[in-house]
Formats: C-alpha cells, structure tokens, sequence
C-alpha cells in the first residue's frame, strides 16, 4: 500500500551491535577526563566521540540513512547552521 | 455529478460550524479578520502616539501610558496583524497553489488559529487588568525583568511564548503540506512563487522562533524564579542576542509573503509571465539564509567589538543583493508587458516604489559608524516604517484586492478602493518621510516627549496629519470589504485572467477545492490550459477551456485509478472541537503562569483541559467514516 | 524533488505516513535550536559560579551510569518499532515497556541527582551556573517525562488492538521523538558534564 517502500533495513542483530558500539563510545568519554595524559586534548576529542554517537543514533536508529535525502538535507542543514550562530553569540560575549 | 446529498462537501452553516471547522479556507478568513481587528487597534495606539508626539512636552499621554501604547503597537503589529495577515493568505493559497484540498494537518491548523486568538484576547486583556507590556516589544533586559510590582511583561513573556508555539504548528503544517501534497506533475520549480515565499517563511519561524522561546522562559524565570539569566550575574546582553536571532528573521517572515503576493499580481496584470521565476525563487532562499547571519546590526551600539561589526555590516550590505534581484525581476515583468492599473496593480506598484526606499535607508543603517548617530533615533523608525507598511501593508492590500473574488465572488468597489490607495500613499508618506529628517535632526525615538527649542514640532505635527489620513483611508476600506460581500460587481471564477490554479475554481470555492485534482505541466499551469502560443509567440485562447472547473480529464494516478474525486472515495476532514478547547486550555495556564503563586491552580487547570483537548484530538477519526476503528 | 508519487492527500485512504514524518523532522530541527539556545547559555555561564557550587558537585559516574540507561532505550524503542513493522504486537509491546522503564529510570536518576545538587546549595537562583544548568536539564527532563506518556499511551492502545499503521500517533513518529531527546542528552553529558569536569 505504501509508495515509499522501506529499502534496506538494519536487523535487530545489526541494532544490537551499534548499541554495543554506543556503549563502548560511551565507556572511552567517561575514561577521557580521568586520563591526565589527554588532557590537552580533552576538548576535541569528547566533541568528536559526542558527534559519533550523535550521528551513529540519528543515522541509524533514527534511520536517516535509509530515509528521503530531503530529510538528511534538512536536518544537516538545520545543525550544522546552528552551530555557527551560537559560536558567534559565545565569541562575541568573550564565553572562551 | 451531484455534491450536495454528500454531508460532507455541503458548505456548513452556523457558528458551531465554524467553531469546529477545520477547512484551511475558513481559518485562513477568520485569521484575517482577526488581523484587521487588531490591525484597527494598534492603529488607534499609533493614533494616541501621534496626538501625544505633535507638540514638545505634550501631555495627551503620561510616560507610564506612553510606554504601553508604543510597546503594544509594536508587539499589536508585528505578532497580532502582520504575521496573522500572513498567515490568512498562506492558510487560503497553499493548498489551491499546489493542487490539494487541504492542509497536511487540518486540525492542527484550527488550533493554531484558535491559540493564535486566545494569545491575543489575553495579551489585550492587559490593558484592563493592572497595564499592558511596557518594556517595548523588544524587551531589553534588565529593565524587562526588573520592574516585577507589576505583571505586565509577563504578559509579554507568556503571550509572545504562546502566539510563537502557534507560528511554529502552522509552520511545519505547511511545510509538509508543500513537500508532500503537490498535485501530480507539480515540482517543486512549477510552485507559485507565492507559495514558495510561504516555504521560505515557515523554515525561518521553525528555527528563529525556538530561540526567542528560550530568551522568554529565561526572562520569565528571572522576573518568577529569581533565576539570574539576564541579571545578577548574568549578562543583559545575551537577552539581545535571543531577541535579535529571532527578530531579523522575523523581519523576512513579515516581508517575503508580501513579496510572494507581489510576485502573483504583477505577471497577471502584466498579462506576461514573471520574469526569470527561479531567480525569484532562489533570492528568496538567499533571503531566508542569509537572514539568520545578520541579526547583530540591531546591536552595534552594544558593545560588540569592531571585528563583529565590521562581519555583520558586511553581510548586511550583502542581503540587499537578493532584494535587489527581485526588484529587477519585478520591473522586468512589466517591461514591455500589457499593464493594467487595476487596484491590485496600482498597491503592487506602491509596495514596489516604498519598499526601495525603505531598503535604502536600511543599507544606510548597515554602514556602522553611520548607524551610531542613526540607532535609536527617528532614522530606524521612518526605515521600518517604509519597509513593512510602505512594503509589508501595501502588499497585503494588493493582495486582498486582488483574492476578495475569490474568497466572495464579488470584486471590491472600484471608487471606494481609488479613494484608499491615494489617501494611504499620501497619509503613509506624509506621516513616515518626515520622520527621516526628525531622525537626522537627532529626535529619539521611544520617548514620550521631546523638549521645545530644537525645531521638531512642525515635522512631527506633519506626521501627525499624515497618521489620520492613513486612519481614513482604513476607514474606506473596512466599509468596502464590508459592503462589496453583497453589493459588489459579480466577479466569476476568473476574474483577473490569472495564471494559477485557484482562478480554475469557482468563486468562492467549494468546500472540497478542486472537482478533479489537476495534473501539472507548466509553471503558471492554467494560463497553459487557457492559452497556447502561435508561431508569433502570442497567446491564443483555447476554445474549450472557460474559467470554470478544470475541464474533466480523466487523469491516471500511480496507482492505476482514476484521480478523478468524486464524491464517494472523497474524504474530507471531519470538523472537531478538540483544537479549540486545547487551545483554551493553553490560555487559561497561560494567564495561571502569570499570575503565580497564585496562579499555580489556573495553571494546573488549563494544562488537564489541553491534554484533555489533546487526547481527545489524536484517538478522534480524522474523517467521519474512517474504516479502521 | 519531483513529486509524481505524492499520494493526493491525507485522506483519501493514502498512507500518511511521509506526510507526518516530514512534519516531525520539522519539529525537530525547532527543538534543535531550542536545545541549543539553552547549551549556548549554558556555555556563556558555565563559570559564573557566584561563590556557590559549580561543575565540582558533578558525579561523573553516577551520570554515566543514567546517560548509558538512556542510551539503551534508543535501542529497546528501535526493536519495539522494528517488532511493530513485523506485526509483532506482543514484541512491541515489550520492547515499548523496556522503552518507558527506562527512560523512568533515567529520570529517577536526574531527580536524585538535583536533590543532592540542592542539597549541596545550587538551586535555580543560587547563580548564572545553577540557572542554565536547571534549566537545560530540566527542560530534557521534561522532553523525557512526556516520551513516556506517549510510550504508554501506544502500550495501552497496542494492547487494545488499536495501534495501527496508518495512525497519528505510530511507533516510527514516537521513536523518532524518542531517539532525539536521547542525542540531546549525548550533547549535554559531554558539554555540561564531561567538558567541565
């Protein structure tokens, strides 16, 4: 009955595993501020271990990867514009 | 084929009828008589202004009453009748521009609506009970969240909060209604303009709005909960930024429905298509992008820094560009076109001429040092002025000139109208151009006195002739669009020889819009269906199409049947009283959020009668005979 | 971006199914930059402390320990709505009940954290600090509080035999909602969290 009929789908298996992969994500961010050998690169490293859940749960589990490029346009858009806003507000109120 | 045995196409009759509708036409009119309510309101607050203005030292007003009236004009205008206005036409166009017969959520869209009024009789309501908002529709802090002896900007805080949740339902309604319910054949690229500035806009309240929503709880915590987000150790300054990210693209969300509606009256009047559509079409996403990367050039005086001013004084200059292309496209539409200087036409062309010059004020603004002696003097206000009245209003009432066939079967009186395009160019000008030179002679502005000796008594007195006339000149439009719904001309259902699908209808339209959904081909497809081109490139009338219902094409969906929608397979949403009482229910926690403590219990009250309206909503049918349930 | 397979409109017996889900990923990028504005404040007072308590008072491992229970319910809520796909309705049913018990448990966490925060002295008012960390959470707190509503409201009516494909409030939608008040809360945990500790 559908038109836009759901291609490919990930498994419950395949779920489980990027929610193992998740959890490990996870454990290494919390190890981070414990380890004082990283600390100079604290920073970027939490922020990119945070964009990698953040993009693993919206690509799969919010299925944006298998979904209308319309949607991931969008969305991409819609964060990835955000972040220069609120950046400029930060700079300009001397936040760093 | 026979519609009237059919309950469910039948024009409903009544006021409950129109309590529980949930057809996109009918709350696109109520939203617009709602706006011209209110647009009389805070044109009587522009009045009282005026009066209070006229002489140095004037005492029509106090400064208390002063700064009522001017915060609720402001507010009155920008959230109550502009935006609303706006949203009157989207409601009415979108789905008759794309070919469909509603809107992706019907119901929703009558909450919208009905919150959308409820905000506005609570935010005027504030005027009777202990002031209205004072602190200017822009709300700086700390005077915002400081003066808290009095409730009055938490009738802001929570009245602005909820006229916002209402924009952004509408909007992602519309949105989704533009990106999935186009008639067959109709891309994205053979959308009138009208509607596509009707995306744009949606998109730009959809994320400019969540962040004035932020700055008013944060301000509504400070003034309740003692929070210290603008004050204490917070910093004032972040409250500006908030505002401002919201309200430079507000200014878009004000303008670019205008500029649709421009966009649509000059190629018919024109009798010639509009000139280079994409290019219209992508300057109005340059528009909305570049929108969210100015906001600060209302805060140059604030202490940015000359790195900031300098990034956003560019890129300020640089939005005129888009504007600018439309312009030309504009303009270009006449050239060498066959003009009619009907009414609609003539309030086009208005919206054309003082739109320009409120744009070149505005590039003056952008230039810093030079808006150093021009922020917050009478400079900004004569700029805004140009562009949403000279701009923003013009267009509008192009615009209703142009649809009341539609929306009645009747044209507007031609006399009447003449009397109010020529008394409102003349009021308009006479009251806002002075204001360039007050500005300049260094009045300021958001006082409610000025002292004598410094020459600013004869322009202000000017202005104040000028305000009345614009008031007259309303005057005969109310009693126009009042008297013209009986007597006025039979217009039929293409009265204009317009481009686009709502002239393939009957005026008015039938509940269901379209007999048959049409298939598309052409940008401007029904001017296709009308006319083919002979080999000298003139348009030639199709004998068989009139300006009636869509000729019956027995047109093929994707599914192999029929798309003809007769009466039987078509379902048309079911009326339902849920969207209004949720709608209720948010304005009596709204009043409880303002006057807590004690207004703790209202507040629990209003919320059960909303999820009351809200449950009720989602496990109700959406159409009377649904088969599942 | 051509639209030769738009289904005519809602009612005519189409699945609305495309038509909603645009709708909610358009709710979404507004709570996007909801979320944001609050971090964005959060950020600008992250030290401004006012002589009170500041990021110090943080248990690092009793918030992992939540935002790890949050992170699972994204995958209990995917297997509730992959069951649903599959018709299952008892799956569904139990994967949505993992869901909402998790996501309770998340919130019993925040709630004892914020009583140990106050009794430490960081309240709403103590500080700049205190207000924005309130309110980023609280307003996440209450983004959860109202997932679960919806979560046991598709429970009750899966359980009625009155959770269809074709209604309003389905599986995906709520999962979508779900899944995003969990990517929210990815954010803070590592910006309010783990970045100021």
């Amino acid at each position: 009955m559908t038109q836009t009929a759901h291609r490919a789908h990930p498994t419950p298996a395949m779920y489980w595993g990027i929610a193992l992969f998740l959890a490990v994500v996870t454990a290494l961010e919390v190890a981070v501020p414990y380890i004082p050998a990283l600390d100079p690169v604290r920073v970027p490293l939490l922020l990119i271990m945070a964009v990698i859940k953040f993009g693993t749960v919206v690509a799969f589990f919010m299925h944006l990867r298998y979904d209308k490029k319309l949607y991931r346009t969008l969305f991409l858009f819609g964060v990835i514009g955000a972040i220069p806003l609120f950046l400029v507000v930060l700079l300009t109120m001397h936040a760093f | 084929m026979v519609l009237d045995t059919n309950k469910d196409l039948a024009e409903p009759k009544g006021i409950w009828s129109w309590i529980t509708t949930v057809d996109h036409k009918r709350i696109g009119l109520m939203y617009g008589v709602t706006a011209l309510v209110a647009f009389f309101v805070a044109g009587l607050e522009a009045l009282l202004i005026r009066l209070q203005l006229t002489t140095a030292n004037g005492t029509v007003l106090s400064a208390d009453a002063y700064n009522q009236l001017f915060t609720m004009h402001g507010l009155t205008m920008l959230l109550v009748v502009v935006m609303p206005v706006g949203a009157a036409f989207m409601n009415y166009f979108i789905p008759l521009h794309i070919g469909a017969r509603d809107v992706a959520f019907p119901r929703a869209n009558a909450f919208s609506y009905w919150l959308f009024l409820f905000s506005t009789i609570m935010l005027l309501s504030s005027f009777v009970l202990g002031g209205a908002p004072d602190g200017g529709w822009f709300g700086y802090a700390p005077l915002s969240t400081q003066l808290d002896e009095f409730v009055r900007m938490d009738y802001y805080a929570i009245g602005a909060q909820l006229l916002g949740i209402a924009s952004i339902m509408a909007s992602a309604n519309f949105i989704a209604t533009v990106f999935t319910m186009r008639a067959p054949g109709m891309t994205l690229m053979r959308v009138p303009v009208f509607t596509w500035m009707a995306v744009v806009v949606s998109f730009l309240l959809i994320f400019s709005l969540p962040i004035f929503g932020v700055g008013l709880f944060q301000m509504f915590f400070d003034r309740n909960f003692g929070t210290q987000f603008f004050g204490g150790g917070g910093d004032p300054l972040l409250w500006q930024h908030l505002f401002w990210l919201f309200g430079h693209p507000e200014v878009y969300v004000l303008i670019l429905p205008a500029m649709g509606i421009v966009s649509e009256v000059f190629p018919t009047f024109s009798r010639k298509p509009l000139f280079g559509y994409p290019f219209v079409v992508f300057s109005g996403i340059a528009i909305g992008f570049m929108g969210f990367g100015v906001w600060a050039h209302h805060m140059y005086t604030a202490g940015l820094g000359p790195v900031a001013e300098a990034g956003f004084g560019i890129a300020t200059m640089m939005i005129a560009v888009p504007t600018g292309v439309k312009i030309f496209n504009w303009i270009g539409t006449m050239w060498g076109g066959k003009v009619r200087f009907e009414l609609p036409m003539m309030f086009a062309i208005g919206f054309v001429s003082l739109f320009v010059i409120g744009g070149l004020s505005g590039v003056l603004h952008s230039v810093v040092p030079s808006d150093y002696q021009q922020h917050d003097s009478y400079f900004v206000v004569a700029h805004f002025h140009y562009v949403l009245f000279g701009g923003g209003v013009f267009g509008y009432v192009a615009g209703a000139y142009y649809w009341y066939p539609k929306w009645t079967g009747r044209f507007l009186d031609e006399k009447l109208g003449r009397w109010h395009f020529w008394l409102m160019l003349l009021g308009f000008n006479l009251t806002f151009a002075p204001m360039h030179i007050l500005g300049l002679n260094g009045m300021a502005r958001r006082t409610y006195r000025y002292p004598e000796g410094l020459g600013w008594e004869f322009w202000n007195q000017v202005a104040t002739v000028g305000s009345f006339l614009i008031g007259i000149s309303f005057l005969f439009f109310a009693w126009n669009l009042i008297r013209s719904r009986k007597n006025g001309r039979v217009a039929g259902n293409d009265p204009w020889d317009g481009r686009t699908l709502e002239w393939s209808i009957p005026s008015p339209p039938p509940v269901h819009n379209f007999d048959e959904i049409p298939v598309v081909e052409h940008v401007d497809d029904f001017w296709h269906r009308k006319y083919a081109t002979d080999e000298d490139g003139r348009a030639v009338r199709m004998p068989d199409v009139t300006g009636g219902t869509l000729a019956a094409e027995t047109t093929t969906g994707d599914d192999g049947e029929a798309n003809r929608g007769s009466p039987e397979d078509m379902h048309m949403p079911s009326p339902s009283y849920y969207p209004i009482v949720a709608a209720f229910g948010v304005m009596v926690t709204g009043y409880g959020l303002i006057y807590i403590p004690v207004g703790w219990v209202a507040a629990g009250v209003g919320l059960l009668i909303t999820l009351w309206g809200f449950f009720g909503w989602s496990l109700e049918p959406v159409t009377r005979d649904a088969h599942h349930d | 971006m051509t639209s030769q397979t738009a289904p005519v409109e809602a009612q005519e017996h189409h699945d609305i199914r495309p038509i909603r889900k645009a709708a909610m990923w358009v709710f979404l990028g507004s709570e996007a930059m909801f979320f944001g504005s609050m971090i964005a404040t959060f950020l600008l007072y992250r030290n401004n402390t006012a002589d009170g308590p500041g990021s110090e008072i943080f248990d690092i491992p009793f918030t992992s320990a939540s935002s790890f229970v949050l992170l699972m319910s994204s995958l209990t809520m995917v297997l509730a709505h992959n069951a649903f796909e599959k018709r299952d309705g008892r799956g569904t049913r139990i994967w949505l009940a993992a869901t909402a018990l998790l996501g309770i448990t998340f919130l019993a966490g925040q709630i004892y954290e914020f009583t140990e925060f106050v009794d430490k002295g960081l309240t709403l008012s103590t500080s700049s600090f205190g207000s924005s960390f309130y309110m980023l959470t609280g307003f996440h707190g209450a983004h959860v509080a109202i997932g679960i509503v919806m979560l046991l409201a598709m429970f009750f009516l899966s359980l009625e035999g009155r959770l269809h494909e074709e209604r309003g409030l389905n599986v995906e939608l709520v999962g979508l909602y779900w899944h995003f008040v969990d990517i929210v809360w990815i954010v803070i945990f590592t910006v309010v969290y783990l970045l100021q500790a």
